[in-house]
């Protein structure tokens, strides 16, 4: 017996210490984009003096405020395990169609001129039902999440082109213009709900238990549902909010741009799903933090910044822009150590 | 009599834990479950086996509420069985730890324990390990809750499933093959575990391969075969070969096949040798030679770096030192192609990950390795694929519905003769093989490895690397591996105990067996 136990020992005790290890490493990991913030910004002010006003800081936050928004729609939506693509085109589809239906058709609205106070609502309305939408197609219909985005990206966007016939929207009325523009408290109302939303979706999704179940049924949902998680629901939920963020998030760039462009969105998915990933999210679902994306977010920003400041010729801009993300990407994986799937 | 269950109670008849009656479920054309039935009385440990296919999964995911019967009921202690979507309910009755993980890897342990049901609004994660940590310590699993799940091995996520069942408060626990993938010294922590938890009135249902274990753990066994329930009987009453039969539908001697095997002549040719090879953290100076025609077993447990030499055998590991020789060459160390060129068969510990592409045929798997050889210059001719891998499912009486069949839609048992006809087909000289009857049933295991002793026959020299005593009883000799060593040779005829003692570094002196 004694014999026996000094074999069941070795395999029970060893293990823990590098475990331990591993999940102090896991904790950090959540920070692991701070020094390279902070590094973007060091290189920044060497770059140029201006980069440390406060007013391009303010701009390059204000700037992101949409992509950032659109990158918590998605980075909640990789951690369920799903995908959506169709993001980009609901940023430009859900404003363009609540602004359509309250303009006159002299200003290339559809002439139905509805009420101007409902604007805001049908463009959130619009979100919502792109969301509940592709969460009918993926969930009860059981189709993949990635073509079913893909084919919602494309139609949705060929739906905005139809509507405004092509055309950019610029009789936008004041109401839609104000998030976009406002100021409070020194600071652009969008920073404010951006930074806003992101707490409470860190909160929601760190210490909630409906937050929890997400990360549940992307780590495995099998499991998840044999927890009692109605994952149908809760995945069918993010999607929603998905499409919420999204429209929103074209509710800030109508109101900073002053107009909504026919291409609006055009082409952010791939920023998008950078951001994410160099934020530390899987594309396998269950993995990564909210607070990890956000850093995605300004890493990316910053270097755009840069890039502008540093007078990087605009030919050249997307390439460079494109190769720095594929070196934070390697960057990511070396300095966490682990495959990237 | 129109309530019988009040009518028992109140008599002082201690109610079954379980009691499933005349279930009846049918999938399409396929019937899964034939008017079958089990009764597992409080605190018992029940064993459910049968062949693949023989009704147990679904049985399981019935009696834990997954999925509805066609017709039957189902009482926990003589009340009805809940509704299906009242799943707190169910777990309050039963909880089972299936083959499939159902821990979340990305999530802690504490926060897999208490899935679901971390509290009301904002979750205390300290307060939450804490509770994790005293469910933990009540059930005695040594694990930091507040590690990755995904970094625990298989046994201690067994125990921590089993924890999180009893924290539910169910007291009857299905445990569906937990000792597939666990080394004998996990399996007898297992068993002890289960011993203790049974006095404290926990009942099991154990479903399991391995007969051997049914009789260490079980009081009552419960045969299901072809959809039906076959006998229910106590353990102790039940000779093994009558098990089998129950199982197989004919009563006969179980594995008998190899065992007569003319022995080797010392004049055969060796086929595989290994020389003083070293990988630091798994094994060192490992040597040992296999002759054409020869089986030589490989026992030893999880810790001994047994899979880890049949790897490197292999050419999937890359030694520190020290050579392996096959069929009088070296192949390139670390170098899969290299291996097989020298005439070396594999056959991978996990089957579904390793051995086969689900998707392909029968044909298509099968072929692999020899698809060079159906046709020129690359060419693979469909004609000839078919009648290669119609010979092979002959030779190897694999069940398939022909060479088209996708080959994840075989049983357990039927891949694994696929894999075997597969790592075979190039007439390797030496063979080498994992764990080759793992999750297989008693039948198919027969003849998987009568396959594998008339190849030995035909002067393939084979390595058995397994845990399982029946898989090493027609090897001419068995070498035991303890942290990294050999550190016994047994020859045919060795007694079960004396080899399991060796595995598990008990020192005692032994009979008939050279100590080396």
């Amino acid at each position: 017996m004694t014999g026996s136990q000094t074999v069941a020992k070795p395999p029970a005790v060893v293990p823990p210490a590098p475990g331990a290890r591993r999940l102090q490493l896991a904790r950090f990991r959540d920070l692991a984009l701070v020094p390279a913030i902070i590094l973007l910004v060091i290189v920044g002010a060497i770059i140029d003096p201006v980069f440390l006003t406060q007013a391009n800081i303010t701009n390059v936050l204000q700037q992101q405020t949409e992509l950032s928004l659109l990158v918590l729609a998605e980075a909640i939506i990789l951690i369920a395990g799903k995908f959506d693509l169709s993001l980009e085109s609901t940023i430009g589809l859900a404003p363009a169609l609540a602004v359509a239906l309250v303009i006159p058709a002299a200003s290339n609205g559809l002439g139905t001129e509805v009420p101007v106070a409902l604007a805001i609502p049908l463009c959130l309305l619009t979100g919502l039902a792109i969301g509940a939408f592709n969460g009918l197609l993926i969930l009860r219909f059981k189709l993949s999440a990635f073509i079913v985005t893909l084919g919602m990206l494309i139609v949705l966007r060929g739906l905005q082109i139809g509507i405004t016939g092509g055309q950019n929207l610029f009789d936008i009325p004041q109401s839609v213009l104000y998030l976009g523009n406002a100021v409070w408290l020194g600071l652009p109302a969008s920073i404010w709900i951006c930074g806003g939303l992101f707490a409470v979706g860190i909160l929601a999704l760190g210490f909630f238990r409906h937050g929890r179940s997400v990360y549940a049924i992307g780590g495995n949902v099998d499991a998840a549902r044999a927890a009692g998680i109605r994952t149908d629901r809760v995945v069918w939920i993010v999607l929603m909010i998905g499409g919420l963020l999204a429209a929103l998030a074209g509710l800030l760039m109508t109101g900073r741009l002053g107009s909504v462009a026919s291409a609006q969105g055009d082409g952010m998915i791939f920023t998008v799903f950078a951001a994410a990933v160099i934020g530390g999210i899987s594309l396998d679902g269950g993995k990564g933090t909210l607070f990890g994306a956000l850093c995605g977010v300004l890493v990316l920003g910053l270097i755009n910044n840069i890039l502008t400041l540093g007078g990087v010729s605009a030919q050249w801009i997307q390439a460079i822009y494109g190769g720095i993300i594929l070196v934070a990407l390697i960057l990511a994986r070396v300095t966490s150590g682990k495959a990237q799937d | 009599m129109t309530s019988p269950a009040p009518t028992a109670a109140t008599a002082g008849a201690p109610l079954p834990a379980v009691a499933a009656r005349d279930i009846t479920k049918r999938y399409g054309a396929t019937t899964a479950l034939l008017d079958a039935g089990i009764t597992i009385a409080q605190g018992e440990t029940h064993a459910l086996v049968g062949r693949n296919g023989a009704g147990k999964s679904t049985l399981v995911s019935i009696l834990t509420g997954l999925q509805r019967a066609d017709s039957g009921e189902v009482r926990f202690a003589g009340e009805p069985a809940p509704a299906l979507s009242e799943r707190d309910a169910w777990r309050r009755h039963v909880a089972c730890v299936y083959q499939k993980s159902t821990i979340i890897p990305t999530l802690t342990v504490a926060e897999n324990l208490y899935l679901n049901r971390q509290g009301g609004g904002l979750i205390n994660w300290r307060s939450l390990r804490r509770r994790a940590s005293d469910l933990l310590d009540e059930y005695g699993v040594d694990v930091d809750p507040a590690r990755v799940a995904g970094d625990l091995t298989v046994e201690q996520r067994q125990l921590v499933e089993i924890a999180r069942a009893l924290s539910f408060g169910a007291r009857f626990i299905i445990l569906d093959e937990p000792t597939a993938q666990l080394d004998a010294a996990a399996i007898e922590r297992l068993f002890d575990r289960m011993r203790q938890l049974r006095d404290g009135g926990v009942t099991f249902m154990f479903i399991s391969h391995h007969l051997q274990e049914v009789y260490e753990v079980c009081q009552t066994v419960t045969v299901f075969r072809d959809a039906r329930h076959v006998l229910t009987a106590p353990v102790a009453d039940l000779p093994h070969d009558e098990l089998v039969g129950a199982m197989t539908g004919d009563a006969g001697a179980l594995l008998s096949s190899g065992a007569s095997r003319a022995s080797v002549s010392s004049e055969a040719p060796t086929v595989l040798a290994v020389d003083d090879l070293r990988l630091a953290g798994f094994y060192e100076g490992v040597d040992l030679s296999v002759r054409a025609g020869e089986m030589v077993g490989l026992i030893g447990s999880g810790s001994s770096g047994k899979v880890a030499l049949a790897e490197t055998i292999a050419g999937l590991r890359k030694a520190d030192g020290g050579t392996v020789t096959v069929a009088g060459s070296r192949p390139k160390p670390g170098s899969v192609p290299s291996a097989l060129a020298a005439g070396l068969g594999y056959l991978p510990q996990d089957r579904h990950r390793e051995g086969l592409v689900p998707l392909l045929s029968v044909a298509e798997n099968a072929t692999l390795p020899i698809a060079g050889k159906l046709g020129p210059a690359g060419v693979i001719a469909p004609a000839r694929r078919r009648a290669a891998a119609q010979r092979m499912i002959e030779a190897y009486d694999i069940k398939t519905s022909g060479p088209d069949q996708p080959v994840n839609a075989l049983s357990g048992g039927n891949a694994q003769k696929v894999v075997l006809a597969r790592a075979l087909s190039n007439d390797p000289k030496a063979l080498v093989m994992v764990s080759p009857t793992a999750g297989v049933d008693v039948r198919s295991k027969e003849s998987l490895l009568g396959a594998v002793a008339s190849a030995a026959s035909g002067g393939t020299g084979v390595l058995v690397v397994s845990d399982e005593l029946d898989d090493l009883r027609s090897c001419d000799r068995v070498l035991v591996m303890f942290h990294g060593r050999v550190v016994r040779e047994v020859s045919r005829g060795w007694a079960d105990a004396d080899l399991i003692a060796a595995v598990e570094g008990v020192n005692a002196p032994v009979e008939g067996a050279q100590v080396q």
